[in-house]
């Protein structure tokens, strides 16, 4: 008796916390159930199924496997914007986190104006999002003004010469073509790397300068620190920052693969070939955050 | 002490002397940082301009009338200057009616958004309960799921809205909640806004590196659990609170799917911004009486102005909370 009081107590009081645990976290339990899990299977049953709108209320007959048959093999764009949407965001995010991690590494170092580089590099999270991104993308005076200046100056830039040696050399075209790409994006690069530096500045202030000192004492050099240092004391920021990007660029407004699906569910009404489009995405994007963040992980150090 | 030691470096007198003394190592080492820093400057003056460039272009532009717009003279500096641009964009977006609506929905959404998020966020960090770890990987679902995945369904969800049939009971058929603000709020409510699994995520991060012993004290002392949630740790994570607020504002200021979606009739920046161009056209129509197609320059000026008139304000709450959106990312010791 005397021994089971403490205990039923102890119980008592656990209880108690988890109820309140639970409170907590109510709004959300409730706002998932209602707004996201009927939606979630709507969406994975309408995407089986023709969906016809009628006055006040809307019928859906399964046709089994039909929309998904359909959004590979009937339509003309779906497969081809996939695997093009694919190829520019496994680009795009190596791009990003090299960009940043490499930006994070200078704007940690003291120079004057810090501050005010850093605040010009965070400037694109607000500016550049929503609306704002989607406008960017298709500006046609910009685009001219570009294409003036490309003609006028007519590749007398080193890029562009450096370019055309490496392109001509033809080793491994298609792997510089992407680079090119890349670097004649360096401003989209820019516009989308403002947290992950952050995130990146963030871990790099939590290293302790003992650890840098016992190396130097020890012989060495700034670029091995680097690599046998920095890199494995913030290597689980690159898991998160990989994450992060890869959800952010799949989700930007300017994607093709989200407007061909908006087009198709708005101007169409089409909405079981809409969702099965986008479960094929969803399903596609999971998978490939999956395989990469497993592989990254592997390689991930923990120092406790 | 000291003083023997400044007269030590006196005494060894010009920099080219130590130099001298130390067989090159000196110079090679004030050369060698001289140097990195000329290529960080440059790099980071490049890449800083890189990122105004647009802004300081838009600004120029929208100054411009439209015949300095073709005229291949004038590149940055408008020879005939003219506010005649933002009137236009102002009255094309119903600027003072819209930029109210967008103040005051952005602000209690984000008000709203936060305080159910930090509740939840308090609830992952702080509380033992049985299926957590499923509820949070619900919380994780909820971050990687795009929005447009399930837009199709919550579409038709809210054109007929109904919880668990209890409206059809009442009226005979379920609701049509589409084109008024309320699904909107109601989401927010149940933290399914514009990117809330992540603000739960970086509120729960904070509360879980807040050492336990402060809250055992306060238990102690005889606070309730809510006491001591409004009372000792609200306060202390007033940082990271501030700075998704401020997220949470700044997204849904320029946010364009929710609003198109769930707020269609409202006029918004947001949408106003995206539909400019084509409230351009019918607007020369209406004024001429004659359809034409505007130039690509002209309707492109009128754009940058307007996106100049939607981030103006943005960038000017930046610069007072600069610090705020910055240092608490960092605070927030994001970790996996």
């Amino acid at each position: 008796m005397k021994m089971k009081m403490p205990k039923n107590k102890l119980a008592g009081l656990q209880k108690r916390k988890a109820i309140s645990g639970y409170l907590f976290i109510a709004p959300f339990i409730i706002g998932f159930l209602v707004f996201m899990v009927k939606p979630f299977f709507q969406s994975l049953w309408m995407s089986f199924c023709t969906v016809t709108l009628g006055s006040g209320e809307f019928t859906s007959t399964p046709i089994g496997l039909d929309n998904y048959k359909n959004a590979f093999t009937v339509d003309p764009e779906y497969s081809r914007l996939l695997v093009e949407e694919m190829g520019r965001m496994m680009a795009y995010t190596i791009a990003i986190i090299v960009f940043s991690f490499f930006m994070a590494l200078i704007l940690n170092q003291k120079f004057r104006g810090r501050a005010l580089v850093r605040a010009v590099f965070f400037l694109p999270v607000i500016l550049s999002s929503g609306v704002i991104l989607g406008l960017e993308s298709n500006n046609q005076l910009m685009a001219q003004l570009a294409q003036t200046i490309e003609d006028t100056t007519s590749n007398i830039s080193i890029t562009g010469a450096l370019e055309d040696v490496l392109r001509t050399s033809g080793v491994g075209v298609r792997a510089f073509d992407t680079l090119f790409e890349i670097i004649d994006h360096i401003y989209d690069v820019a516009l989308a790397s403002g947290i992950q530096i952050i995130i990146f500045l963030s871990g790099l202030q939590t290293i302790s300068s003992s650890m840098y000192e016992a190396a130097d004492i020890e012989g060495c050099t700034k670029w091995e620190s680097l690599w046998k240092i920095t890199f494995p004391m913030i290597s689980s920021l690159f898991l998160v920052n990989w994450i992060y990007t890869v959800i952010d660029f799949s989700m930007r407004s300017d994607n093709e693969v989200i407007k061909k699906i908006q087009k198709v569910m708005i101007d169409n009404l089409d909405y079981g070939f809409a969702s099965a489009m986008s479960w094929i995405y969803f399903l596609l994007i999971l998978v490939f955050i999956g395989i990469t963040s497993l592989f990254i992980s592997k390689r991930v150090y923990y120092y406790d | 002490m000291i003083k023997t030691k400044k007269k030590m470096v006196n005494s060894n007198g010009t920099f080219w002397e130590r130099n001298r003394k130390s067989g090159g190592y000196l110079l090679k080492k004030k050369a060698t940082s001289i140097a990195v820093s000329i290529c960080r400057f440059i790099l980071l003056f490049g890449l800083c301009f890189l990122i105004l460039q647009p802004i300081l272009n838009k600004i120029s532009i929208s100054f411009m009338t439209e015949q300095d717009l073709y005229n291949p003279i004038v590149v940055s500096i408008p020879e005939h200057f003219t506010t005649e641009n933002y009137k236009l964009s102002a009255e094309l977006m119903d600027y003072s009616v819209s930029i109210r609506n967008t103040f005051l929905i952005s602000l209690s959404i984000a008000l709203l958004q936060i305080m159910m998020c930090t509740l939840v966020g308090y609830g992952f960090a702080r509380f033992k309960f049985p299926l957590k770890n499923f509820w949070f990987a619900c919380v994780i679902l909820v971050i990687l799921i795009p929005p447009q995945t399930i837009a199709t369904s919550l579409h038709l969800h809210f054109k007929f809205f109904d919880i668990f049939g209890i409206f059809s009971l009442i009226n005979g058929e379920p609701i049509n909640l589409r084109g008024s603000v309320l699904p909107y709020y109601l989401m927010s409510a149940g933290c399914m806004g514009l990117k809330n699994g992540l603000y739960i995520y970086m509120i729960r991060q904070f509360f879980r590196n807040i050492p336990g012993d402060l809250e055992e004290a306060a238990y102690v002392d005889g606070c309730g659990t809510l006491k001591t949630f409004f009372r000792i740790m609200l306060p202390e994570a007033m940082p990271i609170l501030t700075s998704c607020f401020l997220f949470a504002f700044v997204w849904q200021w320029t946010d364009g799917f929710y609003s198109k979606m769930f707020l269609g009739t409202t006029k918004l920046l947001g949408t106003g911004l995206s539909r400019i161009v084509d409230s351009l056209g019918a607007y020369i129509q209406r004024e001429l009486g004659v359809k034409t197609t505007i130039s690509v320059a002209y309707s492109n000026c009128i754009l940058a102005t307007g996106t100049l008139m939607i981030v103006v304000p943005l960038i000017i709450l930046y610069l007072f909370a600069q610090r705020a959106f910055v240092e608490s990312i960092s605070s927030s010791g994001i970790k996996m």
